[in-house]
C-alpha cells in the first residue's frame, strides 16, 4: 500500500432502482486525515452512495477501494471489516437493548469462559462518551432515550469500531448545539490520527466550519469536488440547486385570490414541537412550510390534524374556535392531512384503489351498515378521472401503482371528504418528476377553487412553485413569514422562468441557513 | 436493591404474584394437603414438560417469532420414541426423539426463513401435520415402553427425594438463562427480535438466528415428549395436546414480550410453575374443571394486565 493511497476511492459508481438512476457514474475520493463533506439536495444520491460504500447496496457498475485494497464483496460485514464505520440515523439501534449492548452489538466483550461481559461493555461505553465529553447512561435502554442521546449512541457505536473511515450521516440533527461543538472537537482529534471522515449535513454553517473538502452531488451525478476555501456558502448552494428546475418552472402561477380566513392558530404548542405558533390561512392560498428535518413542520401538521395533542393555544376554523382531540374532530372540522409516510400512513397497499379511495367516507356511502357499491364505484371513478390516476382498474391493488399515482389516491381519498383545509406533508417524496409537476398543478387548482392549503416540502423549488407564502421554521417555531414575491430576484429577466426559480431557491436556502445561524446565537 | 425491585414492580409482577398466590393457597388449603411435600413435588412433575418447552419458546418469542407446533411435536415424539424403543432399545429411542425434533425444527425454520411463510402459519400447519403423523404411525393406539431405565431417566425417576424431572427443568433452565443473558447467540436473538433492521445493519444474520430458535424449540418439544413418554411409560399422540397455549402463557407471564426483543428464562420458569400452582390449588379447592378453566383464565389476564407498562 502506497503512502498516498486514498482512504476511500469510489470510481464510476452507478446504481439504478426500478429504472431510476440513483447514481450515474459517480466518482468520490476521500484522503486519510480529511473531513470530506458530502452535499446535495433530496434525491441527489447522497444516501445511495453511502449505502453502496457500507455494503447495504451493491453497485451496478464501478469499483470501490478502501485504503488501496479493492472491495470485492458488498455486504455490511465486508465493509466493516475493511474499516468503514457509519452512523445510520438511528437505524442501527435496537430499542430493547441497553446503550452499551447496542454499541458493542456483535463485538461483545467476553470473560474467560466466553460469556458476554456487559459490565466491561458499560465501562468501555462510558469511556467513549468521556472521549466525546458528553454523558449518556450506558445502562439505559435505547428505547427510553431521547433523540439526541440516541444520536450520541449511534456516533459512539460508529467510533467504537476504530475505523479508518468514519461516515457521519446528519450527525447533528438531533443534537444540542453544545454537543455539536464537542463532536467537532472530537472529530479534530480523529482527523489528527489519520481517520478519514465523511460528513453529511444540510447545514452549510457546520460544513464550512468542519470540512476540508466537499463533494456535491445533484440528481445522481457528481457536480464538483473542491476545497472548502474555494466554496463559499453561496457557491455551494448554487451547485446544490443547479438548473434542474425544468418542468416546475413552467407551471403557471396565477395571482391568488385571497378569500376569508379559513384557519387561524393562536400561540399553539404541541408536546415537544411546535412551539408557540401563530398563523393564518386564507381561502385560495397555498402556505408553504420550509425548514430542515426536525424543524417542527410535520409536528405542526399533526397537531392541526388531531394526531398529536394541542397543549396550549387556540385553533380557529372559519372564525370559530374548535377543539381538536382526535383525527375525527379535525376531519369533521374540514381538515384533511396527506401524511408524510405514504406507504404506512397514507395507503393500505394491498387494498384496491376503490377501497382506499372511500376509506375516509365509508359512513357517508353506507346505508344500514352496508357500503353502497355503486356510490363507491362512482366516487372512485370520478376521482380517478379528476386526478388522472393511472391504474389498470379501480379494483387493482394500490401497491401495483407507481408512487405518484399512489399519492394521487391518497389525495383523492381526502378530497372525497370535501375538506376546506388540505395539509400536504412531503407530497412529492419519492415521485418521478412528471407526477411531481402534476401534483403541484393540482395544488394550485385546488387553491383556485377556494380551498386553503398548507404544503410541507424539503424540495424548495416545489415550495416556490406551489406556494403564495412561505414560513421558515426552526426548532418548532416560525422564524420568518415570507410572501412568495419577496424571494424573487428582480435582476433576473422575468421571462427566464427556470433562472428565476433557481434564484428564488437560492434566496430561500439562504433564509433557512440564516434561521439556523440565529438559532445557534440564541443558544450560545 | 430491594427498592429497585419494587420500583420496577410491574416487571417483577410474576415473582410477587407467585409468592402471593403461594401464600394464599398455603393459608386456605393447608388442611387439604397443599403444603405436603409430595403435593409440591407433584406440581413440579406436572410443570416440567411445559417449562422445558417454555424455555425454548422464550428464545423464539424473543427473536420475534412464535411456535404453535410444540404440543403436537411433543405428542409425535412420544410415539416415535416409544416405537424406536420397542425395536432398538432406549438409545434408539433417544435418537428417534432427537431426530424428530431436528427434522420438524429444520422444516419449520426452512419454511419460515427461506420460503418466507410467517412462523405463525408455518407452525400452525405443522401442528396438524405432526399430530396426523403421530396418529397415523401409531394407528391412534398407545405404544407401551418397557424400559425401566429409560422411564427413570426421562420422567419417572427420583434421585433421593428429588424428582428427575425437577433436575431436567433446573439444568435446562440454568443453561437457557445463561445462553440468553450472556452468550453471543442470546444477544443476537434479543437484537433480532428487538429491531430486525438494526440487527441486520449491525451485521447479524437474522435469518440464521430465526432458523436456529425454531430448531431449538422443536428439539425442546421433542425432549418434552420424551419426558411425557418416560413418565407415562408409553407413547400416544394425545400427549402434549394443547400445551402450546400453556407454554406461550408461561413465557408471557414471566415477562417475555410477544413482540420480540425482551425475554427472561427465569421468569418463564416461574411463569410455568405459577400455572402449575394455580391448577393444583384450584383442584384442591374442589372446583369443577369448567370453573378451573375460568379461574385460570382470569388469573392470567390479571397478571399480564398488571405487568403492562402504562404510557
Amino acid at each position: 500500500m502506497s503512502v498516498s493511497a486514498a482512504a476511500v476511492r469510489m470510481t464510476g459508481i452507478s446504481k439504478t432502482f426500478g429504472g431510476v438512476h440513483a447514481l450515474d457514474d459517480v466518482s468520490f475520493e476521500v484522503m486519510p486525515g480529511e473531513v470530506h463533506a458530502l452535499l446535495g439536495g433530496n434525491g441527489a444520491g447522497k444516501s445511495t452512495i453511502l449505502k453502496v460504500l457500507n455494503g447495504v447496496h451493491r453497485p451496478d457498475k464501478g469499483t470501490i477501494e478502501v485504503g488501496g485494497v479493492p472491495l470485492t464483496t458488498h455486504t455490511p460485514e465486508a465493509s466493516r471489516a475493511a474499516g468503514i464505520a457509519m452512523n445510520y440515523q438511528e437505524m442501527s439501534l435496537v430499542p430493547t437493548l441497553t446503550v452499551a449492548q447496542n454499541i458493542f452489538l456483535t463485538r461483545e466483550y467476553r470473560v474467560g469462559t466466553g460469556l458476554i461481559d456487559d459490565r466491561e461493555a458499560e465501562r468501555r461505553a462510558a469511556d467513549l462518551f468521556a472521549l466525546l465529553d458528553v454523558f449518556v447512561d450506558p445502562k439505559a435502554l435505547v428505547g427510553d432515550l431521547g433523540a439526541g442521546q440516541k444520536q450520541l449512541t449511534e456516533i459512539a457505536k460508529a467510533i467504537s469500531q476504530d475505523a479508518k473511515v468514519l461516515v457521519l450521516d446528519e450527525p447533528s440533527t438531533a443534537l444540542a448545539v453544545s454537543d455539536v461543538e464537542r463532536l467537532f472537537v472530537f472529530l479534530h482529534k480523529l482527523k489528527a490520527k489519520g481517520v478519514a471522515i465523511i460528513y453529511v449535513s444540510h447545514r452549510m454553517d457546520e460544513i464550512a466550519r468542519i470540512a476540508d473538502r466537499a463533494t456535491i452531488l445533484r440528481d445522481g451525478r457528481h457536480v464538483i469536488t473542491a476545497p472548502l476555501s474555494e466554496l463559499p456558502i453561496d457557491t455551494m448552494i448554487e451547485h446544490i440547486v443547479g438548473r434542474r428546475s425544468k418542468g416546475l418552472s413552467d407551471i403557471e402561477r396565477s395571482a391568488a385570490v385571497r378569500g376569508d380566513v379559513l384557519l387561524e392558530l393562536k400561540n399553539v404548542s404541541g408536546r415537544h414541537k411546535p412551539e408557540n405558533i401563530s398563523l393564518t390561512l386564507h381561502r385560495g392560498e397555498v402556505l408553504g412550510l420550509a425548514g430542515l428535518l426536525g424543524s417542527g413542520r410535520s409536528s405542526l401538521a399533526r397537531v392541526i390534524a388531531g394526531i398529536d395533542p394541542v397543549l396550549k393555544g387556540e385553533i380557529r376554523i372559519k372564525g370559530r374556535a374548535v377543539v381538536i382531540r382526535k383525527p375525527g374532530d379535525a376531519i369533521a372540522a374540514g381538515v384533511a392531512l396527506v401524511p408524510e409516510a405514504r406507504a404506512t400512513q397514507g395507503i393500505i397497499p394491498a387494498h384496491s384503489v376503490a377501497s382506499n379511495m372511500i376509506l375516509a367516507v365509508i359512513d357517508r356511502l353506507s346505508a344500514a351498515g352496508l357500503v353502497d357499491t355503486k356510490a363507491a364505484n362512482d366516487l372512485t371513478d370520478a376521482q380517478i378521472e379528476r386526478l388522472r390516476v393511472k391504474t389498470a382498474s379501480r379494483d387493482h391493488a394500490v401497491s401495483t401503482l407507481s408512487g405518484g399515482n399512489q399519492q394521487k389516491v391518497v389525495i383523492g381519498k381526502w378530497l372525497a371528504t370535501n375538506p376546506d383545509i388540505l395539509i400536504l406533508d412531503e407530497p412529492t417524496a419519492g415521485i418521478d418528476i412528471g407526477s411531481k409537476s402534476e401534483i403541484i398543478r393540482l395544488v394550485r387548482e385546488l387553491a383556485a377553487a377556494g380551498k386553503g392549503i398548507i404544503m410541507i416540502s424539503s424540495e424548495l423549488s416545489e415550495l416556490l412553485t406551489a406556494c403564495d407564502r412561505i414560513l421558515v421554521m426552526t426548532e418548532g417555531r416560525v422564524h420568518q413569514d415570507l410572501p412568495r414575491e419577496a424571494l424573487e430576484d428582480p435582476s433576473v429577466p422575468a421571462d427566464d422562468l427556470a433562472h428565476r426559480l433557481q434564484a428564488a431557491e437560492q434566496r430561500l436556502q439562504i433564509e433557512i441557513q440564516k434561521a439556523l445561524a440565529l438559532q445557534e446565537v440564541s443558544h450560545g | 436493591m430491594a427498592n429497585a425491585f419494587f420500583a420496577n414492580w410491574r416487571q417483577n409482577i410474576i415473582y410477587i404474584g407467585f409468592v402471593v398466590i403461594f401464600i394464599v393457597f398455603a393459608m386456605t388449603l393447608a388442611d387439604k394437603g397443599f403444603l405436603n411435600p409430595n403435593n409440591l413435588l407433584n406440581i413440579v412433575r406436572q410443570t416440567a414438560m411445559i417449562a422445558v418447552m417454555a424455555i425454548a419458546m422464550t428464545f423464539v418469542l424473543s427473536a420475534g417469532e412464535i411456535d404453535l407446533s410444540v404440543g403436537a411435536v411433543a405428542g409425535l415424539s412420544t410415539v416415535t420414541v416409544a416405537m424406536a424403543i420397542a425395536v432398538g432399545g432406549p438409545i434408539a429411542g433417544v435418537g428417534a426423539g432427537i431426530a424428530t425434533g431436528l427434522a420438524v425444527g429444520m422444516f419449520n425454520g426452512w419454511l419460515t426463513t427461506r420460503v418466507g411463510i410467517p412462523s405463525f402459519l408455518t407452525t400452525l400447519a405443522m401442528m396438524g401435520i405432526a399430530k396426523g403423523v403421530a396418529m397415523w404411525i401409531s394407528a391412534t393406539a398407545a405404544v407401551p415402553i418397557l424400559s425401566p431405565g429409560y422411564s427413570w431417566l426421562f420422567g419417572g425417576g427420583n434421585l433421593g427425594p428429588v424428582p428427575v424431572l425437577l433436575l431436567w427443568m433446573a439444568v435446562l433452565g440454568g443453561i437457557g438463562h445463561i445462553v440468553l443473558r450472556r452468550s453471543g447467540f442470546g444477544r443476537r436473538v434479543l437484537a433480532t427480535g428487538g429491531g430486525e433492521t438494526a440487527a441486520r445493519y449491525s451485521g447479524i444474520d437474522t435469518k440464521s438466528v430465526k432458523f436456529k430458535v425454531l430448531v431449538l424449540s422443536s428439539l425442546a418439544a421433542a425432549l418434552a415428549g420424551m419426558l411425557y413418554a418416560g413418565r407415562l411409560q408409553s407413547g400416544r399422540f394425545q400427549l402434549g395436546e394443547g400445551d402450546e397455549l400453556s407454554v406461550i402463557a408461561a413465557a408471557v407471564l414471566g415477562g417475555t414480550s410477544l413482540f420480540g426483543g425482551k425475554g427472561t428464562v427465569i421468569g418463564t420458569i416461574v411463569g410455568a410453575l405459577m400455572i402449575g400452582l394455580i391448577n393444583n390449588g384450584l383442584i384442591l379447592m374442589g372446583l369443577e374443571f369448567s370453573q378451573q378453566l375460568i379461574a385460570r383464565g382470569g388469573i392470567i389476564i390479571l397478571a399480564v394486565a398488571l405487568s403492562q407498562k402504562r404510557s
